[in-house]
């Protein structure tokens, strides 16, 4: 319908919609996170919550502590190889709808503890993200700046279409493999259905093949 | 309220071999709103009733001290903020204590106090919140933590205003600290240790003689003083217990034997006087806190002869070690010369605070676990490291 329209009917009292409009209003504006905290950027997501920066602003300060209920994972601090699988779960037992916001650096690569041996590179390996928020540990304002990049995607979506969001695709799967320790990783070490490997610009600086890539 | 990490099992025969009928194994964690991050008791149950309890570790375990003993001395101080993520001033205090006895450095006047202002800061934020979530565990959902992080959110802005960061404040230098305070900055520091008085009676007031507060702590998880002196336990769980020992007092680290404060200890040790004594320990924090307001000098925040980079401590090792607000936090080091520790070791209050949990837990209710975790005050940051 036509925007012009639309406004001169509400000044009428009229309010005309799509059905896609309604149901992506009503999803965008009741996110429902999952109370899961790992590390430190849960210290930020609790404040975040709390009367300062009041996320209930958003809809979103209904955590709730079982995955059947949530509709968004803020997975917020270092997912380790031990915890790694658990989170998988926890996401796979989330109903559709769902939507992840990585939280902090740890919870995007790893970190300051990549390094580390226990230590998984970044949860996008087994799950899709929608959202990453960098910091160590983000800002309360850089999470509702999460939250607000994740309703206009939400609002961007539509029902019907190549493009439609995976719930709406019968064979899209909503479920993805847990990891299992295996001899001496993860195994597998990744989801290649989910992680898209960064593109690496090796430098051959000094070779024939200098500048080419 | 049971997460799914192992299915719930019915087991046939009692763990215990003496009892009849049978016992239910739940997983309780990782993922479950009151263990205070990713902490997991294996709880076998007698209907209601706790019969064993196994704490499950290392859903954390980010490999600090491996990390720490590739790194330069230096280099390990954001590290340690991440630890008790609550209190990065303490752990950075404690590191460069630690590293201070290792090398032999003296810390000017200046720093000291500049120390004990933001350590007793971090102890008020950290007893509030742990308040707050010890009460919300209890189903006091919301008002006191909303209160007790309000006056977090000034704390923090004044830790921001002074360090560049909320949480990770990476402050303390060997041998001082890393900037002096901004102007104005005491002047607003005293202007909120002003309010806090009026904060602390709200906070004692709303729930000290709750009837369901004392109904659900008193007489809950008792330890007694010498089974929490053979556990280890240190902090304000031990003097919950009634054993006056306080690093404060004892030490006497940095410049503590200059304030007059008291030392709060509980009779029972039980999970009521654990929340009385910290409410206390807060009037106690903000009174030194005041009177380090008032006494602070001028001067120099470091001491100018120490080397910042190439920093190369003589073959040795120390044991530095604070009074958090969560306990003994000790930083054990060994220097074989080298840019690098030898050795990094992280005496966790936490963990050690942890261990007593069993014991505390069994012939109770699985809704007393969540409140008996909760007063042990633990961050898996720090239990795991």
């Amino acid at each position: 319908m036509d925007e012009h329209l639309k406004t001169e009917l509400r000044k009428q009292g009229i309010v005309a919609t799509t059905l896609q409009e309604l149901y992506n209003w009503g999803r965008k504006n009741s996110l429902w996170p999952l109370n899961f905290g790992l590390a430190c950027c849960a210290i930020e997501m609790i404040a975040a919550s709390m009367a300062r920066y009041d996320m209930a602003r958003f809809g979103a300060e209904v955590f709730r502590p079982s995955p059947r209920q949530a509709d968004l994972m803020i997975v917020a601090g270092t997912v380790t190889k031990k915890m790694a699988p658990q989170v998988v779960r926890l996401y796979n037992q989330m109903a559709e709808p769902k939507y992840v916001i990585s939280m902090g650096a740890c919870a995007i690569s790893g970190g300051p503890f990549k390094q580390g041996y226990n230590v998984l590179k970044g949860i996008d390996r087994y799950i899709p993200v929608d959202v990453y928020i960098p910091g160590c540990p983000p800002r309360p304002e850089a999470l509702i700046d999460a939250l607000m990049t994740l309703q206009k995607l939400i609002d961007k979506q539509s029902l019907t279409g190549a493009d439609r969001p995976r719930h709406l695709q019968a064979e899209a799967p909503s479920e993805f493999i847990v990891p299992r320790f295996g001899a001496h990783d993860l195994e597998p070490p990744q989801n290649p259905e989910v992680w898209d490997a960064p593109l690496v610009n090796i430098s051959l600086a000094g070779t024939d093949d200098a500048g080419k890539h | 309220m049971i997460a799914a990490t192992e299915p719930v099992r019915i087991l046939s025969k009692s763990p215990t071999d003496d009892g009849e009928g049978q016992f239910l194994e739940v997983s309780m964690g990782p993922q479950h709103p009151s263990t205070h991050g990713v902490f997991r008791m294996d709880v076998v149950l007698d209907g209601e009733r706790i019969v064993k309890l196994k704490p499950v570790f290392g859903y954390l375990h980010r490999n600090h001290e491996k990390i720490a003993e590739n790194e330069t001395y230096l280099g390990s101080m954001p590290y340690t903020d991440r630890l008790d993520y609550f209190c990065s001033l303490t752990n950075n205090w404690a590191y460069a204590l630690a590293v201070e006895k290792l090398a032999g450095i003296q810390v000017p006047e200046r720093a000291e106090y500049i120390r004990i202002i933001t350590a007793e800061l971090t102890r008020f934020q950290n007893h509030a919140a742990l308040i707050g979530f010890l009460t919300q565990d209890m189903g006091a959902s919301g008002t006191p933590l909303m209160y007790a992080f309000r006056e977090r959110e000034t704390i923090l802005d004044l830790f921001e205003s002074l360090t560049g960061a909320r949480m990770m404040c990476n402050y303390m230098r060997f041998g001082g600290c890393r900037v002096d305070l901004p102007a104005g900055w005491l002047d607003h520091a005293k202007q909120f240790a002003a309010t806090l008085p009026r904060f602390l009676d709200e906070f004692e007031r709303l729930l000290a003689t709750n009837e369901i507060l004392m109904a659900r702590t008193q007489g809950v998880g008792v330890l007694s003083k010498e089974f929490a002196v053979n556990a280890g336990v240190t902090g304000p769980i031990l003097r919950a217990s009634g054993v006056n020992y306080d690093l404060r007092k004892v030490d006497k680290y940095g410049i503590y034997d200059r304030f007059a404060f008291k030392i709060p200890l509980g009779e029972h040790g039980d999970t009521y006087d654990r929340y009385m004594v910290r409410l206390l320990e807060m009037r106690e924090s903000l009174n030194i806190l005041n009177q380090a307001l008032k006494d602070i000098p001028d001067g120099p925040i470091v001491d100018p002869k120490t080397k910042i980079r190439g920093f190369k401590p003589k073959p040795g090792e120390a044991y530095g070690r604070i009074e958090a607000p969560k306990g003994e936090l000790g930083f054990y080091l060994i220097s074989d010369g080298t840019p690098n520790p030898y050795r990094y070791r992280v005496r966790s209050s936490c963990m050690m605070n942890l261990t007593v949990l069993e014991e505390l837990c069994i012939g109770r209710n699985v809704a007393d676990v969540v409140v008996i975790l909760g007063s042990i005050d633990i961050v898996m940051g720090e239990v795991d490291r």
